[in-house]
């Protein structure tokens, strides 16, 4: 497993394999549909700088809280389908670096991915607490959203399996089994 | 010290911290044989972090994933208006406790319950027996899974052949989205409504649990290997592991409809089940009661 060091640069992510295993460190920030449509109404200037360039985890985490200090006690990925009409113009207008999530995404993000750089990391779904231990909060956003649908900020240490399901090429693992699926 | 009796209340809090923490174990011997047999790199990687997380989740107690869904409860045996009283109670607390997610939101203005309850929730369905004590299943089910449900109001004429060709595109359809390897929980018959109902009461039966009619089990097996054969794999990335398992239910239906469910079960398909006896201590399973 290739551990790669967020935040990522353009050249980082480009020089990503589908395929690919890997693990990341560094910091990771949480948004799913409510946190979505909050930042696009918003804009970049008016949304919590987090987001900008980031490593954006379709999680709604499980979170408990004792004396102001959060701990992660359980954080696999969402759907990321579900973000597929709003991706796009997520990572134009806030120049996401890598979406990790499951399940894939739309034809669409893919096209955004390739002409801004931006990769989609496939988690294991379900696999939550595996991908807890490996995270810690150091922020939260937007907590009124309520806690599955907050901006968490959290500092990744080898946090992984993450398969490269969507290159920066658009190239997608997802489409290629489609096409070769028996019906 | 005089030990006071667990309360229905205690007993469904426990109920609810086996299903979420604890992988029944038929679930995890398909996974296991999954693994065997899977020759993909990538799928057999997801198989490994699968089964890795949910050793984790038993030894830490910690629910196995994050989304502990909404918990759909199965009453049975003997009961008075009381119990859903409990479970009510025992869901609140739960969600403190184990932590669960609070997943509970009004459908159009999205504003979160906060602790899943209220607003008609927890759901129970209600099946009185004669027997000498209360039976409760609990089924937390996710939202990944619980969105690929799909309802067919079939022609008669279309057949077993039809029901193979629903069941199979609603799983194929749905993608990497509900976490396969799945458990598909199949109704046929019943009303529309019905029909849904059974589907996912289909998910309440072991993997390990061989129907003992016959057409069930062929379409059962059936609908297995063809969607082993599929190639969408674990996570939906590839592979030879698409479904862990098959589960079909069936009752009567009109003779001029053939209604067919899917509900599909991630393979995190959480389920347990308890008895709490007058005279005795509750028995837990997350299988059958022997």
């Amino acid at each position: 497993m290739r551990m790669i060091h967020a935040p990522l640069s353009e050249e980082d992510v480009r020089s990503l394999r589908l395929g690919e295993v890997v693990g990341i460190s560094g910091p990771i920030v949480t948004a799913r549909d409510e946190a979505h449509m909050r930042a696009l109404e918003k804009g970049p200037e008016n949304s919590p700088g987090c987001l900008r360039g980031c490593v954006l985890f379709h999680c709604g985490p499980i979170v408990s809280e004792s004396d102001g200090v959060y701990s992660v006690v359980a954080a696999g990925p969402t759907t990321s389908a579900r973000m597929d009409k709003l991706e796009a113009e997520m990572i134009r207008r806030f120049g996401i670096r890598a979406v990790i999530g499951k399940g894939g995404m739309s034809s669409e993000v893919a096209d955004a991915m390739r002409e801004c750089g931006c990769v989609y990391l496939a988690a294991v779904g379900g696999a939550a607490v595996t991908y807890a231990e490996s995270l810690t909060v150091t922020d939260v956003e937007w907590k009124d959203l309520g806690m599955a649908e907050a901006v968490w900020e959290m500092d990744a240490s080898s946090f992984g399996p993450l398969v490269v399901a969507i290159d920066a090429d658009g190239d997608s693992l997802y489409e290629s089994v489609r096409k070769r699926i028996r019906r | 010290m005089i030990q006071l009796p667990e309360t229905t209340e205690d007993i469904v809090v426990r109920l609810l911290r086996l299903a979420n923490t604890k992988l029944p174990e038929d679930i995890g011997w398909a996974l296991e044989a999954a693994a065997g047999w899977e020759t993909d790199s990538i799928a057999y990687s997801q198989l490994g972090a699968i089964m890795d997380n949910a050793k984790k989740a038993e030894f830490l107690g910690r629910p196995m994933c994050q989304d502990t869904g909404i918990p759909v409860f199965y009453v049975s045996g003997r009961f008075d208006s009381s119990v859903r009283g409990d479970i009510e109670r025992a869901v609140r607390r739960a969600t403190a406790e184990i932590p669960l997610r609070p997943n509970l939101v009004d459908p159009l203005t999205r504003e979160n319950t906060g602790d899943n309850t209220g607003l008609g929730a927890p759901f129970i369905h209600y099946r009185p027996t004669d027997d000498d004590f209360l039976q409760i299943d609990v089924l937390p089910k996710g939202a990944g899974s619980e969105n690929m449900t799909r309802l067919a109001m079939l022609n008669p004429a279309d057949g077993i052949e039809g029901i193979q060709r629903f069941v199979a595109d609603a799983v194929l359809d749905a993608g990497g989205r509900p976490c396969p390897p799945t458990v598909v929980g199949v109704g046929i018959g019943g009303t529309s409504d019905r029909c849904v109902e059974l589907a996912k009461e289909a998910l309440l039966r072991p993997l390990d649990d061989r129907s003992r009619d016959k057409s069930i089990r062929d379409l059962e097996e059936g609908l297995f290997v063809k969607l082993n054969g599929s190639g969408l794999g674990p996570m939906g990335l590839g592979g030879s592991t698409t479904v862990l398992g098959v589960r079909v239910k069936k009752e009567g239906c009109h003779t001029a409809s053939l209604p067919v469910a899917v509900n599909i079960g991630c393979w995190a398909t959480r389920r347990a089940s308890v008895r709490i006896y007058r005279d005795r201590p509750p028995e837990f399973t997350q299988g059958v009661f022997r």
